[in-house]
Protein backbone atom coordinates (compact mmCIF):
# COMPACT_ATOMS: atom_id res chain seq x y z
CA UNK A 1 0.00 0.00 0.00
CA UNK A 2 1.14 3.76 -0.73
CA UNK A 3 0.28 7.04 0.11
CA UNK A 4 -1.67 7.65 -2.74
CA UNK A 5 -4.13 5.14 -1.72
CA UNK A 6 -5.35 7.56 0.96
CA UNK A 7 -9.08 8.77 0.72
CA UNK A 8 -8.81 11.53 3.39
CA UNK A 9 -11.66 11.47 4.90
CA UNK A 10 -12.57 14.06 6.99
CA UNK A 11 -11.13 17.82 7.58
CA UNK A 12 -7.18 17.18 8.24
CA UNK A 13 -5.72 16.94 11.57
CA UNK A 14 -1.78 18.79 12.34
CA UNK A 15 0.16 16.46 10.15
CA UNK A 16 2.87 15.52 12.53
CA UNK A 17 0.45 13.26 15.08
CA UNK A 18 -0.17 10.50 13.30
CA UNK A 19 2.19 7.72 12.03
CA UNK A 20 2.43 8.64 8.33
CA UNK A 21 1.15 4.84 7.19
CA UNK A 22 -1.75 5.74 9.39
CA UNK A 23 -2.65 8.80 7.67
CA UNK A 24 -1.54 8.29 4.05
CA UNK A 25 -5.02 5.21 4.80
CA UNK A 26 -7.44 7.76 6.32
CA UNK A 27 -10.83 6.70 5.35
CA UNK A 28 -9.96 3.31 4.74
CA UNK A 29 -11.29 0.28 6.42
CA UNK A 30 -9.72 -0.52 9.74
CA UNK A 31 -11.48 -2.95 11.08
CA UNK A 32 -14.07 -5.04 9.82
CA UNK A 33 -16.78 -7.04 12.04
CA UNK A 34 -19.33 -9.14 10.66
CA UNK A 35 -22.19 -11.09 12.77
CA UNK A 36 -20.34 -11.45 16.07
CA UNK A 37 -21.82 -13.44 18.80
CA UNK A 38 -20.84 -14.28 22.08
CA UNK A 39 -22.91 -16.60 25.09
CA UNK A 40 -21.60 -16.28 28.75
CA UNK A 41 -23.12 -19.30 29.96
CA UNK A 42 -26.76 -19.50 28.74
CA UNK A 43 -26.61 -15.44 28.77
CA UNK A 44 -26.92 -14.72 24.68
CA UNK A 45 -25.34 -11.17 25.28
CA UNK A 46 -23.85 -10.65 21.46
CA UNK A 47 -26.28 -11.48 18.39
CA UNK A 48 -24.94 -10.60 15.62
CA UNK A 49 -23.23 -7.29 16.00
CA UNK A 50 -21.86 -5.61 12.76
CA UNK A 51 -19.16 -2.75 12.93
CA UNK A 52 -16.74 -0.98 10.70
CA UNK A 53 -14.24 0.72 11.72
CA UNK A 54 -12.74 3.65 9.07
CA UNK A 55 -8.84 5.07 9.80
CA UNK A 56 -9.44 8.38 11.23
CA UNK A 57 -13.46 8.30 12.41
CA UNK A 58 -14.51 7.84 16.05
CA UNK A 59 -17.56 5.64 16.41
CA UNK A 60 -19.42 5.85 19.90
CA UNK A 61 -21.45 3.02 21.43
CA UNK A 62 -24.69 3.73 23.45
CA UNK A 63 -27.28 1.97 24.84
CA UNK A 64 -28.60 0.71 28.31
CA UNK A 65 -26.44 -1.06 30.80
CA UNK A 66 -26.15 -4.97 29.91
CA UNK A 67 -26.89 -4.62 26.38
CA UNK A 68 -22.81 -5.95 25.35
CA UNK A 69 -21.20 -2.37 24.76
CA UNK A 70 -18.24 -3.54 26.79
CA UNK A 71 -18.44 -6.68 25.09
CA UNK A 72 -18.05 -5.31 21.62
CA UNK A 73 -15.42 -3.34 22.80
CA UNK A 74 -12.99 -6.23 24.50
CA UNK A 75 -13.60 -8.51 21.23
CA UNK A 76 -12.14 -5.53 19.27
CA UNK A 77 -8.76 -6.38 21.09
CA UNK A 78 -9.23 -9.80 22.18
CA UNK A 79 -9.79 -10.01 25.46
CA UNK A 80 -13.20 -11.19 24.86
CA UNK A 81 -13.42 -13.86 22.93
CA UNK A 82 -16.84 -14.74 20.72
CA UNK A 83 -18.36 -17.43 19.74
CA UNK A 84 -19.11 -16.64 15.79
CA UNK A 85 -18.44 -14.17 13.47
CA UNK A 86 -15.56 -12.37 11.94
CA UNK A 87 -12.70 -9.53 12.48
CA UNK A 88 -10.81 -8.08 9.75
CA UNK A 89 -8.15 -5.89 10.57
CA UNK A 90 -6.23 -3.97 7.53
CA UNK A 91 -2.69 -5.25 7.50
CA UNK A 92 -0.78 -3.49 10.24
CA UNK A 93 1.56 -0.01 10.08
CA UNK A 94 4.28 -2.07 10.71
CA UNK A 95 3.55 -4.39 7.88
CA UNK A 96 3.24 -1.84 5.81
CA UNK A 97 6.50 0.26 6.88
CA UNK A 98 8.69 -3.22 6.45
CA UNK A 99 7.17 -4.37 3.19
CA UNK A 100 7.51 -8.02 5.19
CA UNK A 101 4.77 -10.40 5.57
CA UNK A 102 4.11 -11.33 9.69
CA UNK A 103 3.89 -14.23 10.49
CA UNK A 104 0.10 -14.22 11.04
CA UNK A 105 -0.45 -12.79 8.00
CA UNK A 106 1.55 -12.44 4.65
CA UNK A 107 1.93 -9.07 3.36
CA UNK A 108 -0.65 -7.07 2.03
CA UNK A 109 -3.29 -9.29 3.39
CA UNK A 110 -5.54 -8.50 5.70
CA UNK A 111 -6.12 -10.50 8.99
CA UNK A 112 -8.98 -12.22 9.58
CA UNK A 113 -9.86 -13.95 13.20
CA UNK A 114 -13.09 -16.24 12.10
CA UNK A 115 -14.38 -17.13 15.78
CA UNK A 116 -15.88 -20.02 14.66
CA UNK A 117 -12.96 -21.51 14.30
CA UNK A 118 -10.07 -22.13 16.92
CA UNK A 119 -8.52 -18.44 17.21
CA UNK A 120 -4.33 -18.84 17.66
CA UNK A 121 -2.51 -17.02 19.89
CA UNK A 122 -0.73 -15.27 17.38
CA UNK A 123 -3.65 -13.74 15.74
CA UNK A 124 -4.98 -13.07 19.21
CA UNK A 125 -1.61 -11.13 19.32
CA UNK A 126 -1.58 -9.51 16.02
CA UNK A 127 -4.90 -8.26 16.52
CA UNK A 128 -4.18 -6.42 20.03
CA UNK A 129 -0.83 -5.27 18.82
CA UNK A 130 -3.02 -2.80 16.78
CA UNK A 131 -5.09 -0.80 19.24
CA UNK A 132 -4.93 0.52 23.08
CA UNK A 133 -7.83 0.43 25.34
CA UNK A 134 -8.50 2.94 27.83
CA UNK A 135 -10.89 1.50 30.59
CA UNK A 136 -14.05 2.67 32.61
CA UNK A 137 -11.47 2.38 36.11
CA UNK A 138 -8.17 3.74 34.72
CA UNK A 139 -6.35 0.25 35.95
CA UNK A 140 -3.04 2.03 36.52
CA UNK A 141 -0.22 -0.48 37.78
CA UNK A 142 -0.35 1.09 41.34
CA UNK A 143 3.20 -0.04 41.98
CA UNK A 144 4.96 1.85 39.13
CA UNK A 145 4.95 5.73 38.90
CA UNK A 146 2.57 7.13 36.15
CA UNK A 147 6.16 7.29 34.06
CA UNK A 148 6.78 3.79 34.09
CA UNK A 149 3.15 3.27 33.58
CA UNK A 150 3.67 5.17 30.57
CA UNK A 151 6.85 3.81 29.64
CA UNK A 152 5.77 -0.06 30.41
CA UNK A 153 4.22 -1.56 26.63
CA UNK A 154 6.56 0.67 24.82
CA UNK A 155 9.71 -0.60 26.62
CA UNK A 156 8.92 -3.81 27.61
CA UNK A 157 6.88 -5.30 24.77
CA UNK A 158 8.12 -3.10 21.84
CA UNK A 159 11.98 -2.84 22.75
CA UNK A 160 11.67 0.98 22.63
CA UNK A 161 15.17 2.46 24.09
CA UNK A 162 14.55 3.61 27.21
CA UNK A 163 15.46 6.80 26.96
CA UNK A 164 13.34 7.44 23.97
CA UNK A 165 10.76 5.95 25.28
CA UNK A 166 10.98 8.34 28.62
CA UNK A 167 11.61 11.19 26.34
CA UNK A 168 8.23 10.52 24.31
CA UNK A 169 6.15 9.77 27.29
CA UNK A 170 7.38 12.83 28.80
CA UNK A 171 5.92 15.13 26.08
CA UNK A 172 2.66 13.25 25.72
CA UNK A 173 2.49 13.61 29.35
CA UNK A 174 2.94 17.65 28.45
CA UNK A 175 0.26 17.24 26.62
CA UNK A 176 -2.46 16.72 29.15
CA UNK A 177 -0.90 18.72 31.18
CA UNK A 178 0.27 16.07 33.59
CA UNK A 179 4.68 16.35 33.00
CA UNK A 180 5.27 17.98 36.46
CA UNK A 181 3.57 14.10 38.31
CA UNK A 182 5.77 11.77 36.08
CA UNK A 183 7.34 10.41 39.36
CA UNK A 184 3.68 10.54 41.36
CA UNK A 185 2.24 7.01 42.13
CA UNK A 186 -1.77 6.65 40.69
CA UNK A 187 -3.01 7.09 43.79
CA UNK A 188 -1.59 10.05 44.25
CA UNK A 189 -3.84 11.76 41.31
CA UNK A 190 -7.25 12.54 41.13
CA UNK A 191 -9.70 10.85 39.11
CA UNK A 192 -9.00 12.96 35.94
CA UNK A 193 -5.35 12.61 36.48
CA UNK A 194 -5.59 9.20 36.38
CA UNK A 195 -7.57 8.89 33.55
CA UNK A 196 -5.77 10.91 31.07
CA UNK A 197 -2.69 9.12 32.71
CA UNK A 198 -4.59 6.22 31.55
CA UNK A 199 -5.13 8.00 27.72
CA UNK A 200 -1.27 8.75 27.56
CA UNK A 201 -0.54 5.12 28.61
CA UNK A 202 -2.79 3.98 25.65
CA UNK A 203 -1.02 6.92 23.46
CA UNK A 204 2.25 5.67 24.22
CA UNK A 205 1.84 2.17 22.15
CA UNK A 206 1.44 4.04 18.86
CA UNK A 207 -1.80 2.37 18.55
CA UNK A 208 -3.87 1.97 15.32
CA UNK A 209 -6.52 2.03 17.38
CA UNK A 210 -7.50 3.64 20.55
CA UNK A 211 -10.32 1.69 23.06
CA UNK A 212 -12.68 3.80 25.13
CA UNK A 213 -14.87 1.89 27.81
CA UNK A 214 -16.81 4.62 29.48
CA UNK A 215 -13.72 6.34 30.50
CA UNK A 216 -15.58 8.96 32.53
CA UNK A 217 -18.35 7.08 34.37
CA UNK A 218 -16.51 6.66 37.03
CA UNK A 219 -15.43 9.69 37.86
CA UNK A 220 -16.85 12.71 39.55
CA UNK A 221 -18.75 15.30 37.64
CA UNK A 222 -16.69 17.78 37.91
CA UNK A 223 -13.14 15.79 36.24
CA UNK A 224 -15.11 14.91 33.45
CA UNK A 225 -15.11 17.64 31.17
CA UNK A 226 -10.75 17.24 31.75
CA UNK A 227 -11.01 13.74 30.24
CA UNK A 228 -13.43 14.71 27.71
CA UNK A 229 -11.43 17.93 26.50
CA UNK A 230 -8.10 15.72 26.05
CA UNK A 231 -10.29 12.85 23.86
CA UNK A 232 -12.07 15.68 21.65
CA UNK A 233 -8.33 16.63 20.57
CA UNK A 234 -7.29 13.53 19.78
CA UNK A 235 -10.52 12.88 17.30
CA UNK A 236 -9.68 16.19 15.87
CA UNK A 237 -6.22 15.06 15.25
CA UNK A 238 -7.10 11.99 13.51
CA UNK A 239 -7.13 9.43 15.84
CA UNK A 240 -8.91 6.67 15.16
CA UNK A 241 -10.95 5.97 17.95
CA UNK A 242 -14.17 3.48 19.79
CA UNK A 243 -15.85 4.60 22.57
CA UNK A 244 -18.36 3.15 25.20
CA UNK A 245 -19.76 5.93 26.24
CA UNK A 246 -23.39 7.98 28.18
CA UNK A 247 -21.76 11.87 27.42
CA UNK A 248 -24.47 12.48 24.15
CA UNK A 249 -23.06 15.97 24.20
CA UNK A 250 -19.70 14.34 23.43
CA UNK A 251 -20.75 11.60 20.79
CA UNK A 252 -22.47 14.42 18.80
CA UNK A 253 -19.77 16.77 18.64
CA UNK A 254 -16.91 14.12 18.11
CA UNK A 255 -18.68 10.54 16.85
CA UNK A 256 -18.84 10.02 13.34
CA UNK A 257 -20.96 7.48 13.78
CA UNK A 258 -23.24 6.04 16.74
CA UNK A 259 -24.33 2.83 17.06
CA UNK A 260 -27.21 2.23 19.65
CA UNK A 261 -27.06 -1.28 21.43
CA UNK A 262 -29.43 -3.00 23.16
CA UNK A 263 -30.29 -7.17 24.23
CA UNK A 264 -26.90 -7.39 22.18
CA UNK A 265 -27.65 -6.10 18.98
CA UNK A 266 -27.75 -2.50 16.75
CA UNK A 267 -30.91 -1.44 17.06
CA UNK A 268 -30.00 2.01 15.07
CA UNK A 269 -26.91 3.82 13.96
CA UNK A 270 -25.88 6.67 11.83
CA UNK A 271 -24.51 10.03 12.35
CA UNK A 272 -25.22 11.36 16.05
CA UNK A 273 -26.93 14.85 15.04
CA UNK A 274 -29.65 12.95 13.14
CA UNK A 275 -30.15 9.89 15.35
CA UNK A 276 -30.28 12.62 18.57
CA UNK A 277 -32.80 14.74 17.17
CA UNK A 278 -34.89 12.32 15.31
CA UNK A 279 -34.10 8.81 16.24
CA UNK A 280 -35.99 6.03 13.99
CA UNK A 281 -36.72 3.51 16.06
CA UNK A 282 -38.66 3.87 19.40
CA UNK A 283 -36.16 2.07 21.53
CA UNK A 284 -33.44 4.39 20.62
CA UNK A 285 -35.48 7.12 21.04
CA UNK A 286 -36.70 6.43 24.52
CA UNK A 287 -33.52 5.68 25.72
CA UNK A 288 -32.37 8.82 24.68
CA UNK A 289 -35.20 10.03 26.20
CA UNK A 290 -34.16 8.22 29.89
CA UNK A 291 -30.65 10.16 29.44
CA UNK A 292 -31.57 13.38 28.80
CA UNK A 293 -34.91 13.08 31.38
CA UNK A 294 -33.88 10.44 33.98
CA UNK A 295 -36.18 11.90 36.72
CA UNK A 296 -39.56 11.16 34.53
CA UNK B 1 20.68 -20.75 89.38
CA UNK B 2 24.38 -20.63 88.31
CA UNK B 3 24.40 -17.21 86.62
CA UNK B 4 28.00 -18.02 85.96
CA UNK B 5 27.34 -21.18 83.77
CA UNK B 6 24.50 -19.03 82.36
CA UNK B 7 26.75 -16.55 81.25
CA UNK B 8 29.28 -18.87 79.58
CA UNK B 9 26.50 -20.63 77.97
CA UNK B 10 25.06 -17.41 76.35
CA UNK B 11 28.22 -16.94 73.27
CA UNK B 12 27.60 -20.83 72.63
CA UNK B 13 24.15 -20.76 72.27
CA UNK B 14 23.64 -17.90 70.59
CA UNK B 15 26.61 -18.87 68.19
CA UNK B 16 24.22 -21.94 67.08
CA UNK B 17 21.21 -20.10 66.52
CA UNK B 18 23.83 -17.44 64.25
CA UNK B 19 25.92 -20.33 62.18
CA UNK B 20 22.59 -22.71 62.55
CA UNK B 21 19.28 -21.90 63.17
CA UNK B 22 19.61 -18.25 61.09
CA UNK B 23 21.34 -19.91 58.04
CA UNK B 24 18.80 -23.07 57.96
CA UNK B 25 15.98 -20.58 57.82
CA UNK B 26 17.01 -18.45 55.13
CA UNK B 27 17.99 -21.20 53.20
CA UNK B 28 14.82 -23.19 53.41
CA UNK B 29 12.50 -20.13 52.82
CA UNK B 30 14.21 -19.09 49.78
CA UNK B 31 13.74 -22.51 48.72
CA UNK B 32 10.01 -23.00 49.39
CA UNK B 33 9.00 -20.05 48.43
CA UNK B 34 10.16 -21.05 44.65
CA UNK B 35 8.52 -24.11 45.55
CA UNK B 36 5.49 -22.00 46.58
CA UNK B 37 5.34 -19.90 43.44
CA UNK B 38 5.48 -23.20 41.51
CA UNK B 39 2.77 -24.93 43.27
CA UNK B 40 0.42 -22.25 43.54
CA UNK B 41 0.30 -21.90 39.62
CA UNK B 42 0.08 -25.07 39.53
CA UNK B 43 -3.53 -24.49 41.54
CA UNK B 44 -4.24 -21.98 39.29
CA UNK B 45 -3.87 -23.82 36.28
CA UNK B 46 -6.79 -24.54 34.34
CA UNK B 47 -4.98 -28.20 33.57
CA UNK B 48 -7.06 -29.87 35.88
CA UNK B 49 -4.50 -32.86 36.13
CA UNK B 50 -1.61 -29.92 37.06
CA UNK B 51 -4.08 -28.36 39.51
CA UNK B 52 -5.13 -31.42 41.12
CA UNK B 53 -1.49 -31.76 41.73
CA UNK B 54 -1.15 -28.38 43.50
CA UNK B 55 -3.53 -29.17 45.59
CA UNK B 56 -2.81 -32.86 46.63
CA UNK B 57 0.99 -31.57 47.28
CA UNK B 58 -0.68 -28.74 49.61
CA UNK B 59 -2.80 -31.49 51.31
CA UNK B 60 0.00 -34.04 52.40
CA UNK B 61 2.19 -31.25 53.48
CA UNK B 62 -0.35 -29.58 55.95
CA UNK B 63 -1.98 -32.76 57.17
CA UNK B 64 1.35 -34.02 58.23
CA UNK B 65 3.72 -32.77 61.51
CA UNK B 66 6.61 -31.42 60.31
CA UNK B 67 8.87 -33.66 62.77
CA UNK B 68 7.02 -36.35 60.83
CA UNK B 69 8.05 -35.14 57.67
CA UNK B 70 11.64 -34.69 59.18
CA UNK B 71 11.72 -38.40 60.23
CA UNK B 72 10.90 -39.61 57.13
CA UNK B 73 13.70 -37.73 54.74
CA UNK B 74 16.47 -38.36 57.44
CA UNK B 75 16.01 -41.71 59.03
CA UNK B 76 13.28 -42.91 56.11
CA UNK B 77 14.98 -42.43 53.28
CA UNK B 78 18.02 -44.54 53.96
CA UNK B 79 15.61 -47.73 53.52
CA UNK B 80 15.34 -46.90 49.90
CA UNK B 81 19.38 -46.58 49.68
CA UNK B 82 19.11 -42.29 49.55
CA UNK B 83 21.29 -41.39 52.64
CA UNK B 84 21.11 -37.90 53.04
CA UNK B 85 23.58 -35.91 55.70
CA UNK B 86 21.86 -33.93 58.51
CA UNK B 87 22.23 -30.61 56.95
CA UNK B 88 20.71 -31.06 53.47
CA UNK B 89 17.98 -33.24 54.87
CA UNK B 90 16.74 -30.21 57.19
CA UNK B 91 17.10 -28.07 54.34
CA UNK B 92 14.93 -30.44 51.92
CA UNK B 93 12.21 -31.11 54.75
CA UNK B 94 11.67 -27.26 55.56
CA UNK B 95 11.53 -26.23 51.87
CA UNK B 96 9.07 -28.69 51.47
CA UNK B 97 7.24 -27.54 54.64
CA UNK B 98 7.36 -23.97 53.61
CA UNK B 99 6.40 -24.47 50.10
CA UNK B 100 3.12 -26.30 51.37
CA UNK B 101 2.47 -23.33 53.08
CA UNK B 102 3.55 -20.12 51.67
CA UNK B 103 1.80 -21.71 48.12
CA UNK B 104 -1.75 -20.43 49.63
CA UNK B 105 -0.42 -17.74 50.43
CA UNK B 106 0.83 -17.07 47.39
CA UNK B 107 -1.95 -18.48 45.61
CA UNK B 108 -4.25 -16.02 47.48
CA UNK B 109 -2.35 -12.97 46.99
CA UNK B 110 -2.42 -13.77 43.17
CA UNK B 111 -6.45 -13.81 43.36
CA UNK B 112 -6.31 -10.69 45.11
CA UNK B 113 -5.00 -8.43 42.30
CA UNK B 114 -8.05 -7.34 40.71
CA UNK B 115 -8.70 -8.77 36.45
CA UNK B 116 -8.34 -5.38 35.51
CA UNK B 117 -4.53 -5.63 36.11
CA UNK B 118 -3.97 -8.62 34.03
CA UNK B 119 -5.88 -6.78 31.35
CA UNK B 120 -4.43 -3.83 31.36
CA UNK B 121 -1.04 -5.77 31.18
CA UNK B 122 -2.50 -7.76 28.07
CA UNK B 123 -3.63 -4.57 26.31
CA UNK B 124 -0.60 -3.33 26.83
CA UNK B 125 1.19 -6.22 24.73
CA UNK B 126 2.27 -8.32 27.32
CA UNK B 127 1.54 -12.37 27.19
CA UNK B 128 0.34 -13.86 30.13
CA UNK B 129 4.16 -14.77 31.76
CA UNK B 130 4.86 -11.16 31.21
CA UNK B 131 2.31 -9.75 33.13
CA UNK B 132 2.57 -12.14 36.07
CA UNK B 133 6.07 -11.14 36.65
CA UNK B 134 6.04 -7.10 35.84
CA UNK B 135 2.68 -6.75 36.72
CA UNK B 136 0.66 -9.23 39.23
CA UNK B 137 3.29 -10.63 41.24
CA UNK B 138 4.73 -7.47 42.44
CA UNK B 139 1.15 -6.57 44.01
CA UNK B 140 0.47 -10.33 45.36
CA UNK B 141 4.07 -9.70 46.95
CA UNK B 142 2.68 -6.44 48.76
CA UNK B 143 -0.24 -8.54 49.85
CA UNK B 144 1.71 -11.65 50.87
CA UNK B 145 4.51 -10.01 53.23
CA UNK B 146 2.33 -10.32 56.25
CA UNK B 147 1.48 -13.94 55.95
CA UNK B 148 4.70 -14.83 54.78
CA UNK B 149 6.50 -13.30 57.71
CA UNK B 150 4.62 -15.15 60.11
CA UNK B 151 5.58 -18.31 57.61
CA UNK B 152 9.10 -17.34 57.97
CA UNK B 153 9.23 -16.46 62.16
CA UNK B 154 7.14 -19.75 62.72
CA UNK B 155 10.08 -21.26 60.73
CA UNK B 156 12.66 -19.57 62.92
CA UNK B 157 11.63 -21.49 65.68
CA UNK B 158 10.60 -25.05 63.77
CA UNK B 159 13.92 -25.32 62.68
CA UNK B 160 14.50 -26.33 66.56
CA UNK B 161 13.38 -29.70 65.19
CA UNK B 162 16.71 -30.12 63.76
CA UNK B 163 18.05 -30.84 66.03
CA UNK B 164 16.59 -34.45 66.39
CA UNK B 165 18.14 -34.81 62.93
CA UNK B 166 21.80 -33.81 64.39
CA UNK B 167 21.93 -30.64 63.04
CA UNK B 168 23.91 -28.39 65.68
CA UNK B 169 21.45 -25.39 65.37
CA UNK B 170 20.92 -23.59 68.97
CA UNK B 171 18.40 -25.96 70.50
CA UNK B 172 21.36 -28.44 69.83
CA UNK B 173 23.91 -26.66 71.49
CA UNK B 174 21.80 -25.53 74.15
CA UNK B 175 21.12 -29.50 74.76
CA UNK B 176 24.74 -29.97 74.54
CA UNK B 177 25.47 -28.14 77.27
CA UNK B 178 22.71 -29.01 79.62
CA UNK B 179 23.54 -32.54 79.52
CA UNK B 180 26.95 -31.62 81.56
CA UNK B 181 24.73 -29.53 83.86
CA UNK B 182 21.60 -31.78 84.62
CA UNK B 183 20.40 -29.24 87.46
CA UNK B 184 20.75 -26.44 85.04
CA UNK B 185 18.30 -27.17 82.62
CA UNK B 186 15.79 -25.00 83.00
CA UNK B 187 17.94 -21.99 83.21
CA UNK B 188 19.91 -23.01 80.31
CA UNK B 189 16.46 -23.69 78.23
CA UNK B 190 15.21 -19.97 79.37
CA UNK B 191 18.24 -18.93 78.10
CA UNK B 192 17.84 -20.97 74.51
CA UNK B 193 14.44 -19.61 74.48
CA UNK B 194 15.36 -16.06 75.42
CA UNK B 195 17.79 -15.60 72.24
CA UNK B 196 14.67 -17.19 70.18
CA UNK B 197 12.57 -14.45 71.41
CA UNK B 198 15.05 -11.93 70.45
CA UNK B 199 15.04 -13.23 66.83
CA UNK B 200 11.49 -13.53 66.24
CA UNK B 201 10.83 -9.62 68.21
CA UNK B 202 13.78 -8.30 65.91
CA UNK B 203 11.93 -9.91 62.83
CA UNK B 204 8.57 -8.65 63.35
CA UNK B 205 10.29 -5.58 63.63
CA UNK B 206 11.73 -5.92 60.43
CA UNK B 207 8.45 -7.11 59.23
CA UNK B 208 6.34 -3.96 59.90
CA UNK B 209 9.37 -1.70 58.23
CA UNK B 210 9.10 -4.16 55.00
CA UNK B 211 5.19 -3.72 54.85
CA UNK B 212 5.73 -0.09 55.35
CA UNK B 213 7.80 0.47 52.32
CA UNK B 214 5.71 -1.68 50.56
CA UNK B 215 2.79 0.34 51.05
CA UNK B 216 4.27 3.70 49.71
CA UNK B 217 2.17 3.30 46.48
CA UNK B 218 -1.22 2.42 48.26
CA UNK B 219 -3.63 4.89 49.01
CA UNK B 220 -4.57 4.99 52.87
N1 LIG C 1 -17.03 -12.22 31.89
C1 LIG C 1 -18.38 -12.33 31.91
N2 LIG C 1 -18.95 -13.45 32.42
C2 LIG C 1 -20.29 -13.59 32.44
N3 LIG C 1 -21.16 -12.67 31.97
C3 LIG C 1 -20.65 -11.54 31.45
C4 LIG C 1 -19.23 -11.31 31.41
N4 LIG C 1 -19.02 -10.10 30.84
C5 LIG C 1 -20.24 -9.60 30.56
N5 LIG C 1 -21.23 -10.45 30.92
C6 LIG C 1 -22.67 -10.24 30.72
O1 LIG C 1 -22.86 -9.86 29.39
C7 LIG C 1 -23.86 -8.87 29.32
C8 LIG C 1 -23.33 -7.69 28.57
O2 LIG C 1 -22.29 -7.13 29.31
P1 LIG C 1 -21.48 -5.88 28.83
O3 LIG C 1 -20.90 -6.15 27.49
O4 LIG C 1 -20.55 -5.54 29.92
O5 LIG C 1 -22.60 -4.76 28.67
P2 LIG C 1 -22.49 -3.19 28.78
O6 LIG C 1 -21.06 -2.80 28.64
O7 LIG C 1 -23.34 -2.69 27.65
O8 LIG C 1 -23.07 -2.79 30.10
C9 LIG C 1 -24.32 -8.59 30.73
O9 LIG C 1 -25.48 -9.31 30.96
C10 LIG C 1 -23.18 -9.11 31.55
O10 LIG C 1 -23.67 -9.57 32.80
MG1 LIG D 1 -19.86 -1.73 29.99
Amino acid sequence: MSPTDATGAGPEGPGDVLEPEDRARRGTPLLTVRGLHKTFGDNHVLRGIDLEVRRGSVTALIGPSGSGKTTVLRSLNGLAMPDAGTITAAPSRRQVRRGVPDAESPAGEPLTLDFSRKITKQQRFALRDRSAMVFQQHNLFPHRTVLQNVIEGPVQVQRVPRAEATWRATELLERVGLAEKRDAYPHELSGGQQQRVGIVRALALRPELLLFDEPTSALDPELVGEVLAVMKELADEGWTMVVVTHELQFARAVADEVLFLDGGVVVERGNPERMFREPRRERTRQFLHRLLHPME
Amino acid sequence: MDWELARNAFWPILSGGLTGTIPLTLVSFAIGLVIALFVALLRLSPNVILAWIGTAYVSVIRGTPLLVQLFIVFYGLPNLGVVIDPWPSAIVAFSLNVGGYAAEIVRAAILSVPRGQWEAGYTVGMGTARTLRRIVLPQAARVSVPPLSNTFISLVKDTSLASTILVTEEFRKAQEIAAGNPDQILLLYLEAALIYWIFCTALAAGQSALEKRLDRYVAH
